[in-house]
């Protein structure tokens, strides 16, 4: 649970290259990437934003180029947490693989005006606007996303899949998703 | 249960029977790509795995196309980087400058990737492969270095848009100006997680290069992946590339889509995309007399021998407006090749164009063609957000080859059809020698 954490509001299709322009492309190191992080959007906002700021934004975040320079960049500018009405699927892939924490809320996204004060909770997907008074929930991720997330991403998952590959060596495996219809119906979009 | 085709090639490789939207598999992949800006990042990933090995070295592909020939020190570096894993681990397609052509051009023609197949990519336009009914899909770095690990990969099975495609493209209409009329259409979202199947009788008419072009936009419309029913063309390419054996894959005919949409290909005009967004699209003829600095005739989606031919066919016996720069890339060296025999590049130099080696370059305002605070261009490339192509006040217009080489003429945004009348549609697929 986070207490009080100032929102930053953008537009539907913040694509990838303003959140990271390809010029910088040429490093991949996560400080570097955060000083230009959606410089060509928002120029104030590398120099502005504090550890555990929120970026809340309309619809197809992180559309684009698949750089995961982006979500890195994003991570590595202290941003906790970004809270999108929806996200481009590939933007969406990389955030759970590198652990940057995504919400899908178009109601949060709508109402949120920039620098309002936001708390999430992760665990059940509830967002509060602390600046206004309102409460929302989140599409909750499915099991199987849940597990990349504990894991502490992708890597560390595959790595424990490999290193006890005893019961699945590279093996394939059917994973059921349950999402409950509370939070289908709370926003959730088939990625 | 019925499936569409993405879904049948997603079960097949998850070693399923059916799957259905929204389910979450795990699937093996055939073959796994990556570039000097993607490829680092998952190398340094992949390298926090521990596995000694990847999972096979003849199914992984690493392209320095995006800063090269090096840009920079910094660019030289990641190259390095990529190098020196492909050499540690004998990666069998890692392709070197002076081999290497545009990623998404150059693994279909060495045919690497063919029908049935299943392929991620460390880069958003992988979702060109669709064009030979493959399965192929953008990821990030780190899926890469999962998939480079593993052999596998996770995905949620889309459901999927229906592109019923009727009729015949006339006059300049290419399958650049179809794709950017859909998105047009159906905006930069319209296909968010989904597949977009294109079927129809309208497909036989679309040739290989066409279909691959508007495979490659999908991305722009949000998609997952698009793809194209097997069809006679689809073989004849494949055998024309490859001995492999591959597997057919078709929609069941009672499959579910989530919607339809039947496109006229009569009724399509020459586009284009104005800034900032890919759906942003007016046809070519209505757009204003807007002065242009740059034209750039290349990339992943228009780099291909059927675009250099349309565009040299525009240019030819004509000059390059005064103050204008008109960039022609060719997406690989056997494109590159085959338009030094064809004559094309001769007749680019002539009417005062610079032809570059392979490289995305300008598309990514990487370097080869960077735009100043203010300026114009228009291209044959896919996207024209803000920034895209260099200063963040510059302007990127989409556009086919036929239209972006008649503007380059004009100096301003024209419909192609200003600058010379419209050969047969279909022209450009087979040689100019052939036809001579």
């Amino acid at each position: 649970m986070q207490q009080g954490s100032k929102a930053w509001k953008y537009g539907d299709n913040v694509d990838t290259d303003v959140i990271v322009p390809a010029r910088y492309l040429t490093t991949s190191d996560p400080a570097e990437l955060a000083v230009h992080c959606m410089e060509d959007l928002d120029p104030d906002f590398a120099s502005q934003v504090a550890q555990g700021d929120i970026i809340v934004a309309g619809e197809n975040f992180g559309c684009g180029s698949s750089r995961e320079h982006a979500p890195i960049a994003i991570k590595a500018s202290g941003v906790s947490c970004v809270i999108a009405a929806s996200f481009a699927r590939i933007f969406y892939r990389n955030a759970i693989n590198i652990g940057l924490p995504i919400l899908e809320c178009p109601q949060a996204a709508i109402e949120t005006q920039h620098g309002d004060m936001l708390s999430v909770n992760f665990e059940s997907g509830e967002i509060r606007n602390l600046t206004r008074g309102i409460q929302y929930r989140a599409a909750a991720f499915p099991p199987f996303v849940r597990d990349i997330m504990a894991a502490g991403g992708l890597i560390p998952y595959i790595r424990q899949r490999l290193l006890n590959a005893a019961d699945h060596p590279f093996g394939v495996q059917k994973v059921e998703v349950h999402l409950d219809g509370e939070h289908e119906e709370a926003g959730t979009k088939e990625k | 249960m019925s499936m569409t085709m993405t879904q049948k090639i997603l079960a097949d490789h998850a070693g399923l029977a059916s799957v259905e939207a929204g389910q979450l598999i795990e699937a093996r992949v055939d073959f796994v790509l990556g570039n000097d800006v993607t490829a680092p990042v998952a190398i340094k990933e992949f390298e926090k795995i521990g596995v000694a090995e990847v999972f096979d070295r003849r199914r992984i592909a690493l392209v320095p196309d995006h800063f090269t020939p090096n840009k920079d020190i910094q660019s030289a570096e990641q190259c390095k980087i990529m190098r020196d894993f492909a050499k540690k681990h004998a990666i069998e397609h890692y392709f070197e400058v002076g081999r290497m052509g545009i990623e998404h051009a150059l693994l279909p023609e060495q045919g690497l990737v063919l029908p049935g197949e299943l392929v991620v990519g460390a880069d958003s336009h992988t979702c060109t492969y669709g064009a030979v009914g493959a399965f192929s899909t953008g990821v990030g770095s780190t899926d890469m270095a999962a998939a480079m690990a593993a052999g596998t990969a996770w995905f949620r099975v889309p459901g999927a848009i229906r592109f019923v495609l009727n009729g015949k493209l006339g006059g300049w209409a290419t399958g650049k100006d179809l794709i950017l009329s859909i998105i047009g259409k159906i905006g930069v979202d319209g296909a968010l997680y989904r597949s977009m199947e294109f079927v129809g009788p309208g497909l036989a008419t679309l040739s290989m290069d066409e279909r691959f072009t508007m495979a490659n936009m999908v991305i722009e419309a949000g998609a997952k992946n698009g793809i194209f029913t097997v069809d006679e063309r689809t073989r004849a390419w494949a055998a024309s590339v490859s001995s492999r054996h591959y597997k057919e894959y078709a929609a069941d005919p009672n499959a579910e889509y989530e919607q339809t949409i039947v496109v006229d290909l009569d009724r399509i005009k020459p586009q284009i995309a104005f800034p900032h967004l890919p759906s942003n699209v007016r046809p070519a003829d209505e757009a204003e007399k807007t002065p242009i600095d740059q034209v750039v005739i290349g990339s992943c989606t228009n780099g291909r021998i059927e675009d250099l031919r349309a565009a040299a066919f525009i240019l030819k016996g004509r000059s390059v407006a005064q103050g204008l720069r008109c960039i022609v890339i060719p997406a690989t060296q056997q494109i590159y090749r085959q338009a030094v025999r064809e004559g094309l590049v001769d007749t680019f130099i002539e009417a005062g164009a610079a032809v570059s080696t392979p490289t995305c370059g300008p598309c990514l305002g990487g370097h080869m063609g960077i735009l100043a605070a203010g300026e114009r261009a228009v291209a044959t490339t896919n996207r024209n957000f803000v920034g895209r192509m260099g200063h963040p006040s510059s302007e990127v217009y989409l556009a086919s080859p036929a239209t972006a080489a008649a503007c380059a003429i004009a100096g301003y945004i024209v419909d192609p059809s200003e600058i010379s009348e419209a050969p047969q549609h279909g022209i450009f697929e087979t040689a100019s020698r052939d036809r001579d």
